[in-house]
């Protein structure tokens, strides 16, 4: 198994941790680092399988992604310090639709 | 002017055109408004020119830059991408009509620049042939929505638009996955390229199995709809409206790409199955929740999850003869149109009365006809009644199934008409009778009606354009859809 | 052509809406003169047909799909009998509808409601019936929800309920039937004979289902349950209804499904006949019983209009060609003789505020014109002659002897027994009785009885029962017309 490969898992248990990390934590910061961490693990996962030979193409990717992970977590974080300024708690309301 | 029209390169102008509109309304905030209309008219110009484009000289091939596949990006349009950017023309300027009379000068000058950069992407989305390029768009389309939805500034507001965020991130992240699997497997990232070395590997399969996932969270397919009612219903009305009538639908659209060019061919019994079995679940259980709401705009959203679920009843049915994908593009077409209609509407009388109870609807059907009038040809094409575009959709996706001998299905679909009159009638019950309580009206402008009545008039006359948008849409031969036509 | 006929009301309709309250000549000018095309071009129509002529609109839905206008003998049947009847029913509308609200909206739907009922008349197709039958449930609704009270928001959910229902039964059956024939044509005879015999069973249940989504609107027990909810609607909404528009729309459908969709000898052949008989003549002594019980003067109406327009049904039922005559003239008598009972509930509710049977002892002295017009309609309900209902009944049960099904007529003559039974009774309280010091509301017209728009009409409409009862014989009477549409359906095709 190459380091390559080594790479790749890695990403996958990454993406593991994320996802649980998004499903399980209330806190909105958790969340927002939980689709940090799911989102390296991709780029991880697509630097890895890419092998040791030189790849253009999941370079660029890599880096395009990594652009709109940044863009995507100011907003997260934009979104939640107005929520938290606003509700006071930094977790999402539980019932947000009134049916009655 | 012929040779004019066709030889201008009109996919990038519908990219690029709302690009720097945005960015100049972003500049100068006072004449946004004007520059977003103007620059909205423009796309649908575009539109009709890149139509005209089509029709002359079949599917549209751009390499940008000069630098073709597999490393660079190109541009593909053919008669499903013209579809859907008409689609998205139209419901752009309803809503831009709307908006301009809706929003106060502070909103608006925060509206325009992120509504037009949302157009571009949608535009982008529809005229991109590459997985990793969709991705893009995708995520550009919603981070746009997102910012949409919290336009608003209320605590609502910004949790629906919070959930929304986090769905969306994830749903694109799953996506990625599935594209960084394909690309390993197969060595390319160009659908059509892709379409000639697919072969049914696992890989394949846990590549679908991601994008997939990630789209029906983006689309909102039952299980997956949670975070959709909170952010359609607590948006502005016409960011709801564009939100239910387009974003929904761009995810959509990559999944039926990806199913008919790379996954049918490979076999995808179970599931087309599942997707069935989930749009059935999806119409059923949105339009029940559509009954139960006492919020108009809530009703609303519940509606477009209960939609959303007819399009995935096509793709059980697609794989055998039928016109399943015709039915549920149709469906697609009209439900665009209704739903910001009726968004739209529902603004107008939150507007009118300062809330949106929907049992306390006091007469409005004679204080604001035209609103309501323009909810009713909205209801009639949701419901799927004729003469309108939903019926056709409803047709031809339930003769389809019944000539299949899908019982179940075209029960569910049926069933599913059924409750969609109950809950509009219900509003236009209301509508009809003097409230228990009044309230102080104000005074909606007339610019905003007609943007609802005008939206909701072109889903009812979609019901008699079949046969010219079938021959349109066979352009390229997109599921086969140019050889057999309903 | 036939298109001509459906924009004559929508057109004007669509411009009623855009109106202003208060203006009462224009809306006046623009019902009547909608009205009046409508009724020449139909004059027309009837000249050129008579001459060969043929008329027909196509307008493409889908590829193999079309929208089909034509004018054959049973559409103008239907049609003749609508657009005579809207215009007497909007002389009276405009007359009952003084000072009440939203008269542009109510005139706006009203032409709608024509709009359909006459497209569902001229339909030449099943597709193209299902739309103006959807249609005709949309624009009728408002009207039936007009008062905007809790009552009849009630009513119309009521109403929508049986009737959109009813409407996804309908649309289950059509698609089912188009995925087996490819075509949806009314065509003389049937088009499904050509079918295999695989698909009985399935031809079964799609004659239940279009009967079942027909049913809603021709008031077929169980299905009926809307109809005397609906009387909560002003006077000349449920004479629109239930004289002419949706309920003759439901009756007309059958006659088309078993007539030019299955072919009658076809439904005999499946055994789909006999049950549909059964269900008529239990419609038809159910509606009579139920309305035996009602003080309300517009419930016993409703129930009787239950009772009556299943003759419709039982005729076509029979399976003879006589009785098709019986059932497809009733389409016309019924719909004369009971618009002019209805239009007399609603003179005496607006001019004497008499909802009641009770409240009607010695009407017949205040209102003694009104009260004619009702005893020749009760009397044409019972089945006396020479009013036009007893001849409906007579070629009914005359075509059941000759079908053999001998059991009908005593069904007909228990009818008739039910029908005297409670409408006898209205008429010796009327005329015979000593009326009460004060009227419920009284409301003063002068020396006349009631207003002329609300007087004429009913008189016209009693004296059109009379005259087509007395005139049956002449060779263009609504009989006649029956003969020869029993001639093409039984015969070979003309």
């Amino acid at each position: 198994m190459t380091a390559a490969d080594l790479y790749a898992l890695a990403g996958v248990g990454l993406v593991g941790l994320g996802l649980y990390a998004l499903i399980v934590h209330a806190h909105l910061l958790r969340k927002i680092l939980a689709i940090n961490v799911t989102g390296s693990g991709i780029f991880l996962v697509l630097v890895g399988l890419s092998g040791t030979g030189p790849d253009a193409i999941p370079q660029a990717m890599v880096i395009t992604g990594i652009v709109v992970a940044v863009s995507a977590t100011a907003l997260a974080l934009a979104l939640m310090l107005r929520l938290t300024a606003l509700s006071g708690q930094a977790e999402l309301p539980q019932d947000p639709d009134d049916a009655h | 002017m012929d040779g004019l029209v066709t030889q201008l390169p009109w996919a990038i102008i519908l990219i690029l055109l709302p690009l720097a509109a945005g960015m100049a309304c972003f500049v100068a905030p006072r004449i946004a408004g004007a520059l977003g209309l103007l620059s909205v008219v423009a796309v649908l110009l575009a539109t009709l020119g890149l139509g005209l484009q089509l029709a002359s000289a079949g599917v549209y091939r751009h390499s940008i830059g000069g630098w073709g596949a597999p490393l660079g990006i190109e541009l593909y349009a053919d008669g499903l991408s013209l579809l859907m950017l008409g689609i998205t023309a139209l419901v752009g300027i309803g809503v831009s009509l709307y908006a301009g009379a809706y929003f106060t000068r502070e909103q608006a000058g925060r509206f325009w620049p992120v509504w037009l950069f949302l157009l571009a992407a949608l535009n982008g989305l529809f005229l991109v042939d590459d997985v990793f390029n969709l991705y893009v768009c995708l995520e550009l389309i919603g981070l746009s929505a997102v910012s949409l939805t919290a336009l608003a500034g209320t605590t609502a507001a910004l949790a629906g638009a919070m959930r929304y965020l986090l769905a969306t991130l994830l749903g694109s992240l799953l996506y990625l996955l599935g594209v960084a699997l394909l690309y390993h497997t197969f060595g390319t990232v160009d659908i059509s390229l892709l379409a000639g070395r697919v072969t049914p590997l696992p890989a394949l399969w846990a590549a679908l199995g991601l994008m997939g996932a990630g789209l029906i969270l983006k689309t909102a397919l039952f299980p997956f709809h949670f975070w959709l009612p909170a952010a359609h219903g607590s948006a502005p009305a016409p960011v709801s409206a564009v939100l239910s009538a387009l974003v929904v639908k761009g995810s959509f659209y990559i999944l039926l790409r990806l199913w008919i060019e790379l996954y049918a061919p490979a076999g995808g019994q179970s599931a087309g199955l599942l997707f069935g079995v989930l749009g059935s679940a999806a119409v059923l259980w949105g339009s029940i929740q559509a009954l139960r709401q006492a919020r108009l705009k809530l009703m609303v959203a519940y509606s477009t999850v209960a939609q959303i679920g007819y399009l995935f009843l096509a793709f059980p049915l697609g794989g055998a003869a039928g016109y399943a994908w015709q039915g549920a593009l149709y469906l697609l077409v009209s439900h665009a149109l209704a739903k910001s209609a009726m968004f739209l509407a529902a603004g107008n009388l939150l507007r009118f009365g300062g809330h949106e109870r929907i049992a306390h609807l006091d007469r409005v059907v004679q204080r604001l006809p035209l609103t309501v009038g323009a909810f009713a040809m909205a209801g009639v094409s949701i419901m799927g009644l004729p003469p309108s575009g939903g019926f056709i959709g409803k047709w031809l996706l339930l003769q389809t199934a019944l000539s299949q001998g899908q019982w179940m299905l075209a029960l569910v679909m049926v069933l599913g008409s059924v409750l969609a009159a109950a809950y509009v009638f219900r509003v236009l019950g209301h509508a009809f009778t003097a409230a228990a309580v009044p309230h102080d009206p104000i005074a909606v402008p007339l610019r905003m009606e007609w943007a609802a009545v005008l939206l909701a008039a072109g889903s009812i006359v979609l019901g008699l354009l079949a046969v010219p948008l079938f021959t349109l849409a066979g352009i390229g031969g997109f599921a086969g859809m140019g050889a057999s036509l309903p | 052509m036939p298109l001509l006929v459906v924009a004559s009301s929508l057109l004007p309709g669509l411009f009623i809406f855009a109106l202003a309250e208060d203006r009462v000549r224009t809306r006046t000018l623009l019902n009547m003169t909608g009205a009046v095309v409508k009724l020449v071009l139909v004059g027309w129509i009837l000249w050129g047909v008579f001459h060969e002529h043929h008329y027909e609109t196509r307008i493409p839905l889908l590829y193999d799909l079309e929208i089909v206008l034509r004018a054959g003998p049973l559409s103008l049947l239907f049609v003749t009998l609508s657009t005579i009847l809207w215009l007497v029913t909007t002389v009276y509308a405009i007359g009952y509808l003084e000072g009440v609200p939203h008269r542009s909206r109510f005139f706006g739907f009203f032409s709608l409601c024509v709009t359909a009922t006459v497209g569902v008349a001229l339909s030449g197709n099943l597709i193209t019936f299902l739309l103006f039958y959807e249609l005709l449930t949309l624009s009728t609704y408002p009207l039936l929800v007009h008062r905007g009270t809790e009552e009849a928001r009630k009513a119309g959910q009521t109403y929508l309920v049986y009737t959109l229902a009813g409407g996804a039964l309908l649309l289950f059956g059509t698609v089912w039937l188009y995925t087996l024939t490819g075509t949806l044509e009314f065509t003389p005879r049937g088009i499904v004979d050509s079918l295999d015999s695989a698909h009985h069973p399935a031809l079964v249940v799609i004659f239940v289902l279009l009967i079942g989504g027909l049913g809603v609107k021709a008031a077929l027990v169980p299905l009926h349950g809307w109809l005397p909810q609906a009387m909560v609607a002003p006077a000349p909404v449920s004479a629109l209804l239930h004289a002419v528009a949706v309920v003759k729309a439901g009756a007309f459908g059958i006659v088309r499904v078993v007539y030019e969709v299955f072919g009658v000898e076809f439904s005999t052949l499946l055994g789909l006949t006999t049950p549909l008989m059964w269900l008529a003549a239990f419609t038809i002594i159910y509606g009579s019983l139920r309305a035996l019980y009602q003080d309300d003067l517009k419930r016993r109406l409703a129930f009787s209009t239950v009772s009556q327009v299943s003759y419709i049904t039982l005729g076509v039922a029979v399976a003879g060609p006589i009785a098709a005559i019986g059932g497809v003239v009733h389409l016309v008598h019924q719909g004369v003789m009971k618009i002019t009972l209805f239009f007399c509930a609603g003179n005496l509710a607006e001019t004497l505020g008499i909802h009641k049977i009770s409240e009607m002892n010695g009407v017949g002295r205040r209102m003694p014109w009104t009260m004619a017009a009702f005893t020749v309609g009760a009397f044409g309900m019972i089945g006396a002659p020479p009013v036009a209902g007893f001849i409906s009944k007579w070629y009914i049960g005359l075509g059941a002897l000759d079908a053999g099904q001998d059991w009908v007529v005593l069904v007909l003559a228990g009818s008739s027994l039910l029908n005297a039974a409670y409408f006898l009774p209205i008429l010796h309280a009327a005329w015979f009785r000593a009326p009460p010091a004060r009227w419920p509301k009284e409301h003063d017209f002068g020396r006349k009885e009631t207003a002329w728009a609300l007087l004429l009409p009913p008189v016209l409409t009693a004296a059109m029962a009379l005259a087509i009862g007395l005139l049956a014989t002449l060779p263009f009477s609504p009989l006649a017309w029956s003969r020869l549409i029993a001639a093409r359906e039984f015969y070979q095709a003309w």
